[in-house]
């Protein structure tokens, strides 16, 4: 990221005999040793991180090789595969892991298409006072609650509500309620990377094509969408990501359809199957893994 | 590249028309608040503030409210410490394994809610053995609103350079005066940025929030989930909805004047 701006320089840090007299013992001891600076810097949030973090990711993993005694439901701490065996072997994991997949494709592929003629409006036709009036348009749905956002969809899609109202109809509680609420909660999440790369991409360069004959559908297509796809991949990174991660807004607006979430809470809670709950978790864990190393290549994962 | 009118016109009508969208429900909910009809029928055929009176004398709304202010406020205090702390290490110091930091500190917002859900949920109760409370709220939502903090800290620092800190050690101050004197002021509105959106964060987040609350715990996302399918309590929901729709704006407008002050300086 920015190793060129930690200084390295030999030397640079300290040098005490060509310095004037420095405050206290301490502050010269500081001043000196560089990486006790480092050790008192780094200490307190990386003992936490690791500490919180990193250990329950790994607790979660050996939790998910453990079992629950159906006698006793204690955990039962004997290595075994009998989760995941059940994961494959039981249709209802392999159904609602497709539906989620599904879910979050679906949610991604309709922010996608949204996002791009928005953010290519904002930052290539719009004038610069409309632009900055368009972007605090977007960014303020971001600050308003999830819950709420969640819950007018709720309102807006029930019996008797505006869309019934309007005579569109009401698709009812159900997945396609879930992929329109999440598309909407999301999209600002995806039209920002998507309009951030855009402004990087200087006019001069659409002009040149341009006065160079090259009609303005060629010119999207082979100069600006290029230029894009770091954004564009940040923008669905992050769509795939919320919407694969949630299991509030199928409780609220999904009828009685389950996403991954839901089987986790499920046996995390009420079904006090601890280790099952962390072998499906694992789920979304190997698909994030498998999209993040598939991508890095493009470079996009700098725009995060 | 020049685009014909018509597309210019069929992108705005786009943008604008996906605006209006997105603004929509929020204001059906608005209205809603006013909505004679319990069970909100569209278009409301009267006007009542029954459930602003309601919503003004229900003791969980207003229990859950303070729960969730104190969550937040502990939980961006512990981001503002841990994410400055970070930034400062990651931004002016090379090391050994410093990517491996930056990646920790994106994690647990970069994977599933339910995944960091569910592995702060059998860290606490599986491998430590501790009953779910408030704390442990506390503790998960600390954990990924460092991020945000060390976002904006890390950015400024990049800005702003080190020849100011470097004049200050050179005319004598020490290392701590130089921070206090010289580091800090220049922090301070990305510090206030990155404080908000912890805050924010920390207020509104109900998947991490839902695996770690202990029985007594209700902040108030998930007071608003307890409440929002019961028949009579919809409406009351739907009118503190209406208040955090009108909270919402106040960051947006201090974000804009926080911004325009940066500009004005330079």
């Amino acid at each position: 990221m920015s190793a060129t701006s930690a200084d390295t320089r030999p030397g640079r840090t300290t040098d005490p005999a060509l310095r004037g007299p420095v405050a206290r013992p301490g502050s010269r001891l500081l001043h000196r040793m560089v990486w006790l600076r480092l050790t008192l810097l780094l200490s307190a949030p990386l003992a936490w991180m690791l500490l919180v973090y990193v250990v329950a990711l790994a607790a979660l993993l050996i939790t998910s090789l453990w079992s629950v005694d159906s006698l006793t439901s204690e955990i039962d701490r004997t290595w075994t595969l009998d989760n995941f065996r059940t994961l494959l072997e039981n249709d209802v994991y392999r159904k609602v892991t497709v539906r989620t997949l599904g879910v979050a494709v679906a949610v991604t592929l309709i922010d996608v298409a949204i996002a791009l003629p928005i953010a290519f409006y904002m930052a290539k036709v719009a004038s610069p006072r409309v632009r900055r009036m368009l972007v605090v348009a977007v960014l303020t749905p971001l600050w308003a609650s999830y819950l709420v956002k969640v819950f007018s969809w709720r309102v807006v899609l029930s019996e008797g509500g505006l869309a019934d109202w309007t005579g569109l109809g009401s698709p009812g509680y159900g997945l396609t309620a879930v992929v329109i609420t999440q598309a909407y909660i999301w999209l600002p999440y995806v039209i920002l990377p998507i309009f951030a790369s855009l402004e990087r991409v200087p006019d001069s360069l659409l002009e040149a094509a341009g006065d160079l004959g090259a009609p303005s559908g060629f010119v999207l297509r082979t100069v600006v969408f290029p230029l894009l796809v770091p954004g564009i991949v940040a923008g669905a990174i992050f769509s795939f990501s919320l919407t694969m991660g949630d299991y509030i807004t199928v409780n609220i607006v999904g009828g009685a359809n389950q996403m991954l979430g839901n089987l986790v809470y499920i046996n995390a809670g009420a079904a006090n199957n601890l280790p099952l709950a962390a072998a499906i978790a694992m789920i979304p864990i190997v698909v994030m893994l498998v999209l993040l190393t598939a991508i890095r290549r493009t470079g996009a994962l700098d725009n995060l | 590249m020049t685009l014909s009118p018509l597309a210019r016109r069929v992108l705005a009508g786009l943008t604008f028309g996906v605006l209006a969208l997105i603004y929509l429900p929020l204001l059906v909910v608005v209205a809603n608040s006013v909505n004679p009809s319990q069970s909100m029928t569209w278009p409301p055929d009267g006007l009542t503030f029954e459930w602003w009176r309601r919503a003004a004398h229900s003791e969980g709304a207003r229990e859950a409210l303070v729960t969730s202010l104190q969550v937040a406020a502990v939980a961006t205090a512990l981001a503002l410490l841990l994410g400055t702390l970070l930034a400062l290490a990651l931004q002016r110091y090379s090391f050994f394994g410093k990517n491996a930091v930056n990646l920790l500190v994106i994690l647990p917002i970069a994977l599933p809610g339910v995944v960091t859900g569910i592995a702060l949920n059998n860290g606490f109760k599986g491998i430590l053995g501790v009953d779910l409370a408030l704390w442990t709220i506390v503790v998960a939502h600390a954990t990924f609103c460092i991020v945000t903090v060390f976002n904006n800290v890390q950015a400024r620092l990049r800005r702003m350079g080190t020849s100011l800190e470097e004049a200050s050690a050179d005319l004598g101050a020490g290392v701590l005066t130089t921070f206090r004197l010289v580091t800090l002021p220049q922090l301070r509105s990305a510090l206030l940025a990155g404080g908000m959106l912890a805050f924010a964060l920390s207020f509104d987040e109900i998947i991490v929030t839902t695996f770690t609350a202990g029985n007594g715990a209700t902040t108030l996302p998930i007071w608003i989930l307890n409440n929002m399918f019961r028949p009579n309590q919809a409406p009351v929901v739907n009118v503190v909805a209406v208040v955090l729709i009108v909270f919402s704006i106040i960051p947006v407008w201090l974000a804009q004047r926080l911004s325009s002050d940066v500009e004005g300086v330079r």
